[in-house]
């Protein structure tokens, strides 16, 4: 092991990784702590342009800001009650509140510490794991890959509490996107309409940029104008980041919940927070602080969302099979470069998904250092004017899409899913589901295909002990959904429940 | 009849302005879906249903209606909020900027990208009220330093403008490979 972790530090080693480090994470900081653009937007527009480079270095770029984009989009959540990305709105709860108290550079400092805590905790959980999931990877033939695609579906829809069936239909039109343009088997088309430009089907990128970033400059330029303000904060950082070390216990359990919840394809930042924050509150001497400016609460939220990222790359690369959105985005990454994600990955190139992992390492103690440096420098980018933002979103979405093929037709294309992208978020329904349905689906489609020949009966589906397991998963989650649903309008029939 | 009314209480969420249009008109572009799958994807014989080039659309079409069905009975369960035509003519409201973009896109090849990305940022910035000399010099400054590092300096793949031909032959290729 530590010869391959050797091997593996070796090629991060080389000028262009470690300028797609500093880029990535002190660019991914920047992009969190300005409210409306979010790590997607900017990873849906430097997917392109991440083609041309080596894997590892197009890798660590996305990384880096997918990994630090959390830490950049506590300063708005803390300071001005506006999270810099979606996973820090629970920041708010308890970070606003310091704030108001005159604690906000105490508040930043706690949120700074738990996130680099969680961060590296994550990591070297995943350097240890690494080994395991060589052993257990290989186990995963077509029929099982297929039925965890299938379970990550099931688990999308199922984590959108509130918004089941908005999410299943959301799911459901990725699905039939996906299947678009000539089906390579029998080559025969669907649902091309006899149009030229439809027979290579859909591009998954196209439609990344119309659903997160052209359809986000769109809600930023119809909304009305807004600056935010907020103020500069004074003291040493370093000694507001120790003072996490006081809450272990709250910030190793929100790790924990993190590492678990980032490995399950389709449950992420929001079911770990979650868990974190009311297990923390649980436990607490002061319960009753919480949501009011609770340090325990703060860090709880902070060193769940954090933990996700590493832990999500698991499934991305044990079994090519992306949890959530941003990590769809990267496995397109995988593929323009020939490197197949899944069991092999993990049994021929250990050396360099442990690289991916010291590369979040580093990134971390990157974006640490910035941010003791760095906030009051930020402060002034949470003031750039909304639809600025939007107009500079818009110009930035052409590079993304045009420099794919040069193709007019996909940036009409990439605008007609910015408009679907701008109702879905002004109606606050769920996005995601429909680029984990393009891609889980596509996975379906080809390990079932594979699988076909060996499947006679269904009951074939369950005649290995690792595809059993996974279809009593799915069996007992879609249960479970179904009796929590009934089981809550029985209790109170009256509440607005789930569609 | 009781029973069914539980039932759709067991659907009901809260509704935004806009969503009844957006659920039933997903519902009906379901429905329309499911209308042409036939024509629109084969179902070949001799072949195992889950092999079937027709199966994996028929399954997403089968999710629409399915779940797109359940959100539009939920939605029209729900109590109806104020504001529907004001939320849809928001959504139209977004066409403008869709045809700033398609304008954009159609005039890189002509003009290039330096002077259609400095034209838009200047014009869209006007438009969208920022008319100080400060903003101006802003907008003028993004679009430049996007140029600088995607086509000068990350060298993606971009047409060159059809007006740079008419350059000087000293700075022609330059401004071609560059900007």
């Amino acid at each position: 092991m530590l010869e391959t972790l050797f091997l593996a530090a070796d090629h991060l080693l080389h000028w262009q990784v470690i300028v797609a480090l500093f880029i990535g994470s002190i660019g991914g900081v920047i992009i969190g702590a300005i409210p409306g653009v979010g790590p997607a937007v900017a990873i849906a527009i430097l997917l392109p342009a991440t083609f041309s480079m080596e894997p590892l270095v197009g890798l660590t770029l996305l990384l880096g800001i997918y990994g630090s984009s959390m830490y950049g989009g506590s300063l708005p959540a803390i300071l001005i009650n506006t999270p810099g990305t979606a996973v820090n709105a629970l920041t708010t709860y308890d970070g606003y509140p310091m704030t108001k108290r005159g604690e906000a550079l105490r508040a930043l400092g706690l949120a700074y510490g738990a996130s680099f805590f969680s961060a590296i905790f994550s990591v070297v959980v995943l350097i240890l794991l690494a080994p395991v999931l060589a052993k257990v990877a290989p186990m995963f033939g077509s029929r099982e890959i297929f039925l965890a695609a299938l379970l990550g579906v099931v688990l999308v829809i199922v984590a959108h509490k509130g918004q089941m069936a908005a999410a299943g239909m959301m799911a459901g039109f990725g699905i039939l996107l996906q299947s678009v343009g000539m089906e390579p088997v029998n080559y025969t088309m669907r649902f091309t309409f006899g149009l030229a430009w439809l027979t290579s089907g859909l591009d998954l990128i196209v439609v990344v940029l119309g659903l997160f970033a052209i359809s986000q400059a769109f809600v930023l330029m119809v909304e009305p104008e807004s600056a935010p303000d907020a103020k500069s904060v004074s003291g040493s950082m370093g000694g507001a980041v120790r003072e996490v070390l006081g809450y272990k216990r709250v910030a190793l359990t929100g790790s924990g919940f993190g590492v678990l919840m980032g490995m399950i394809p389709g449950v992420g930042e929001f079911t770990a927070q979650f868990l974190s924050y009311t297990t923390a509150r649980r436990f607490s001497k002061d319960p009753d602080s919480f949501g009011k400016g609770s340090p325990e609460g703060l860090v709880a939220s902070e060193s769940a969302n954090n933990a996700v990222p590493a832990a999500a790359m698991i499934p991305l690369l044990a079994l090519g099979i992306p949890g959530e959105a941003l990590t769809a985005m990267m496995l397109s990454v995988f593929y323009v470069h020939n490197v197949v994600p899944g069991p092999n990955l993990f049994q021929n190139q250990l050396d360099f998904v442990y690289a991916l992992y010291l590369a979040l390492i580093v990134l971390n103690i990157i974006v640490i250092l910035w941010m003791l440096v760095s906030s009051n420098l930020l402060i002034h980018l949470i003031r750039v004017p909304t639809r600025f933002l939007g107009m500079g979103i818009l110009i930035l979405s052409f590079v993304g899409i045009y420099s794919l093929r040069n193709s007019a037709v996909d940036c009409l294309v990439a605008a007609g899913f910015g408009v679907f992208g701008l109702i879905v978020k002004r109606l606050n329904l769920p996005v995601v589901p429909i680029i984990l349905g393009m891609v889980l689906g596509n996975i379906m489609e080809v390990k079932l295909r594979a699988a076909a020949a060996r499947i006679e009966s269904p009951l074939d589906f369950v005649s290995r002990p690792i595809s059993a397991l996974l279809v009593i998963a799915i069996v007992l989650i879609v249960v479970q959904a179904l009796r929590t649903t009934l089981r809550d309008w029985a209790e109170d029939p009256s509440a607005e429940t789930h569609s | 009849m009781k029973q069914v009314f539980n039932f759709l209480a067991l659907f009901r969420r809260e509704r935004r302005p806009g969503d009844l249009v957006f659920a039933v008109g997903f519902f009906l572009f379901a429905v329309l879906v499911a209308l042409v799958l036939p024509q629109q994807a084969k179902f070949l014989p001799d072949k195992a249903l889950i092999t079937q080039p027709g199966f994996w659309p028929a399954v997403g079409v089968a999710m629409m209606l399915l779940f797109g069905g359940v959100h539009m009975i939920a939605t029209l369960n729900a109590p109806r909020l104020p504001g529907r035509l004001r939320e849809v003519l928001v959504w139209g409201r977004s066409l403008e900027f869709v045809g700033w973009f398609v304008v954009y896109v159609l005039s890189v090849p002509r003009i290039g990208y330096l002077p259609a990305t400095v034209a838009l940022a200047v014009l869209l910035g006007v438009r969208l009220g920022y008319r100080t000399r400060r903003a101006l010099l802003a907008a003028v400054l993004f679009a430049v330093a996007v140029v600088l590092i995607f086509r000068t300096g990350l060298h993606v793949r971009l047409p060159a403008g059809a007006l740079y031909s008419y350059l000087p032959d000293a700075i022609r290729s330059f401004a071609m490979t560059n900007f």
